[in-house]
């Protein structure tokens, strides 16, 4: 066991929490962004169809973000979340108003249009503050003494304002795929359209924040262009390159699926580059995986649980997926 | 003291969604489990109705509980770095085994019911239930941590960290009197709300049949439980005697040592600054007999205990006499209906009927007010005896809080308002015979009825 690094582990473990919630939510999250382009009626029943039984699932995965950051890193939990609190404060009220919206949205027709607009302002609102976070993330937070030391608007720059932005776009994109596998007729053509053009901006906005990146720090800029790890990470970008040719082709040729996997491999590589600058540190620059560490009893006991109760998540939430298969249609499910 | 107050806002908004939703959970599994045995179409049109009920509480629960799980960070940094290797571990575990399992069945029982077939749907309510139940476990374990803290060993770094066995800190001392009373307390809860809900159809209408069967059902559990729920009280108040003297004495209103027996303080103005309750109303010995189950035994008072280690003694002292009261109210309904039953008038007494709605939030209001008294008990500390609650908060601006706490008081009233609105609206319906899945929603927005598969299931058993 001592041979093992749990910390590593636990690393990744959180990693992978943080990136199943971002194609998750994301695709649900892009949803509403994407709402007020729909039609009302028909369109937008569908897409609200095609995601109502599996948000709640999707959502649940940033509680156990948050809470297995807290249970492993509590150093890194008591830094990041101070130095980002009006932004998170923002993203709970966000997520509040269209997590409501799901059920209220139903049962009071008269107030039909309030709610939807609710959707999709908090889905907005979440989606920005997520990615102006990661940014704030990437660019540095003061600590001193293990606690944060800034003021509380230091996570506002322009860099954390177009990973916003980014991330805005990508979960619109992740929104737009999804639909075009889980609706048909008019709410699928107009979900083709808005892909198209949501691939092309979230393309752009990926090259911006990775070009920006390496100035950030002198070791972000190593990490990239220096040999010989360049060989290595520059897999990345082209990974991206031949992602992106692949989802326009499948695009105009009207495939169904073949967008919405793109989509998610374009996350992963994204996910993959900023493991790569960061690791190994939690709070970049400033605190790494082992000084933010939980003791090691902590860890083992939580990760004792997690080895045999996250594939079991993992698999009764493909079965509710599975459930709920196929087109979303107006109808409802039968 | 603004994050204070941002905090007690939201856990006690929170609060009550799961606690509706654990007993409401409880109720449906019941529900669907005797319409599969029996086939009876008076419990599937029941389970419709109040699953519609569910869907709205439910997801009051989810969002206001997404809230929660980051505000220790963002409001609490200090308590959740320090305290963060031992309570977070417990969350996790409470996520990984509770939430999943109630969102990932949640939407097989709210939409999948043409698509799995009836037992693997009854399977969902039940793992729904289930993970209302496992969430409350662990959640309980946290807080009872915090309030009777055992198993631990502080590092370098001030950081609490587990000294070995895992098994003390999860099965904390006051933990299985605190999970027991909880729970019961969310059941009774829910039996009263349903009570409530069935008591006014019966006074529009006695004859509707749903109505009948759950305020039956309701007043089942008002009078079996409620006694079982006083007994747990009176175990929980021995053991938190134990551990936590301070809380009782400020509970009792107890400021000077009794070594003769101490009275019980039925009314009063408890007044730290004088060490005295103020115009009380108090029956001597019966305290004594109350929580050490002896007439003549001693009690310390809170003075024998130094100042800065006592929480504000009027809100603990008039928490925790509004939830005793409400308790034997409850009681009294129980018994009530009890000798209706036997009168065979169940179905007809005006009087109690009224009675019942006029008692539908008292299980709510219950809660919260035990609630406040164990949480404000254990001030002024975070961790009871060990970390005080001046030093777990963030270092963050005043203004910071201040506006987020504005932010949160103005969206949660409008959301929760809105909230509370749709269910009375919903619960103002009276149940129908042939009560649709879930109204309103996608099937019938698109004007098309829902799969003939469940109706037909349920008239030909009803």
């Amino acid at each position: 066991m001592a041979s093992i690094d749990v910390t590593v582990i636990w690393a990744c473990m959180i990693g992978f929490a943080v990136f199943a919630y971002v194609v998750m939510d994301g695709f649900d999250l892009g949803i509403g962004i994407l709402f007020p382009g729909l039609k009302a009626g028909e369109e937008r029943d569908q897409a609200m169809n095609s995601i109502a039984p599996v948000w709640d699932g999707n959502e649940t995965w940033l509680v156990f973000g948050g809470g297995g950051l807290m249970a492993v890193f509590p150093l890194a939990y008591a830094i990041i979340l101070p130095a980002t609190y009006p932004l998170i404060i923002a993203m709970l009220l966000g997520l509040v108003f269209r997590g409501v919206a799901f059920e209220f949205r139903w049962r009071d027709p008269g107030h039909r249009k309030f709610w939807d607009i609710a959707f999709t302002l908090g889905s907005v609102i979440a989606a920005l503050s997520q990615g102006i976070t990661l940014g704030a993330l990437l660019q540095g937070i003061r600590v001193e003494d293990d606690a944060y030391a800034g003021g509380w608007l230091d996570w506002l720059s322009p860099f954390s304002l177009l990973t916003g932005v980014s991330v805005l776009l990508g979960y619109g994109l992740l929104g737009a795929t999804w639909l075009i596998w889980k609706t048909e007729g008019t709410a699928q053509a107009h979900a083709r359209r808005m892909a198209f053009r949501l691939g092309i901006a979230t393309f752009a906005a990926l090259a911006a924040v990775s070009l920006a990146t390496p100035f950030l720090h002198i070791d972000y800029w190593r990490r990239w262009f220096e040999l010989p790890q360049v060989l290595l990470t520059a897999q990345v970008p082209v990974l991206t390159v031949i992602c992106a040719g692949i989802f326009f082709q499948s695009l105009a040729k009207g495939h169904e699926r073949m967008p919405f996997l793109m989509a998610l491999i374009l996350f992963l590589l994204g996910f993959v580059g900023l493991g790569i600058s960061m690791f190994p540190y939690a709070v970049p620059q400033a605190v790494t995986i082992w000084d933010a560490a939980a003791p090691r009893a902590s860890q083992i006991f939580l990760l004792a649980g997690a080895v045999v109760i996250v594939p079991m998540i993992l698999a009764y939430t493909g079965w509710a997926y599975r459930v709920f298969r196929g087109k979303a249609g107006i109808e409802g499910y039968h | 003291m603004l994050a204070r107050i941002q905090f007690a806002f939201t856990v006690s908004f929170h609060f009550i969604f799961p606690a509706i939703s654990i007993g409401l959970a409880s109720f449906l599994a019941v529900l669907e489990g005797l319409w599969l045995k029996t086939g009876k179409g008076v419990y599937a049109n029941l389970f419709r109705y109040w699953l519609k009920i569910f869907a709205v509480v439910f997801g009051m629960g989810v969002v206001s509980g997404v809230v929660l799980s980051y505000q220790f960070g963002t409001n609490w940094s200090e308590f959740s770095y320090r305290a963060g290797p031992i309570i977070g571990p417990l969350m996790g575990y409470e996520v990984m085994t509770a939430f999943f399992l109630e969102a990932g069945f949640l939407g097989v029982m709210l939409f999948g019911i043409n698509k799995v077939g009836r037992r693997l749907h009854f399977f969902a309510t039940c793992m729904v239930a289930l993970g209302t139940l496992i969430s409350a476990t662990w959640i309980l374990s946290v807080n009872s941590w915090m309030q009777t803290p055992a198993g631990y060993a502080i590092n370098d770094a001030g950081q609490f960290v587990p000294a070995g066995s895992w098994w003390p800190i999860v099965f904390n001392p006051s933990f299985p009197y605190r999970l027991v009373h909880t729970v019961l307390a969310a059941f009774l809860t829910t039996a009263f709300i349903v009570g409530a809900v069935g008591a006014w159809h019966l006074l529009k209408d006695r004859t509707n049949p749903g109505a009948r069967k759950m305020f039956s059902m309701a007043m089942w559990m008002a009078a079996l439980v409620t006694p079982l729920q006083i007994v747990a009280g009176d175990q929980h108040g021995l053991n938190t005697l134990e551990h936590q003297p301070v809380k009782v004495l400020a509970m009792e209103g107890d400021y000077q040592p009794s070594p003769e027996g101490a009275p019980l303080i039925l009314f009063g103005f408890p007044d730290s600054e004088e060490a005295r309750v103020r115009y009380e109303v108090a029956i001597p010995k019966l305290g004594s007999l109350i929580l050490k189950h002896d007439f003549d035994a001693p009690l310390p008072g809170l003075i024998d205990f130094p100042r800065d280690q006592w929480p504000p003694v009027p809100i603990v002292f008039w928490s925790f006499r509004i939830m005793v009261g409400l308790g034997f109210a409850m009681l009294a309904i129980g018994l009530w209906s009890l000798v209706t039953r036997w009168r065979g008038t169940l179905y007809d007494s005006r009087w109690m009927h009224r009675a019942a709605v006029v008692m539908g939030p008292s299980g709510l209001v219950a809660v919260i007010a035990g609630w406040v008294t164990t949480e404000v008990g254990r001030q002024p500390f975070t961790v009871y005896g060990l970390m005080r609650t001046a030093e777990s908060h963030s270092p963050l601006a005043a203004p910071a809080v201040a506006a987020s706490l504005i932010a949160f008081v103005v969206v949660y009233f409008f959301v929760f308002g809105a909230g509370i609105y749709y269910l009375l609206r919903l619960m103002s319906k009276p149940p129908q015979r042939g009560e649709a899945l879930l109204a309103n929603q996608p099937h019938r927005a698109a004007g098309i009825t829902p799969a003939s598969g469940v109706d037909a299931a349920s008239s030909k058993g009803g």
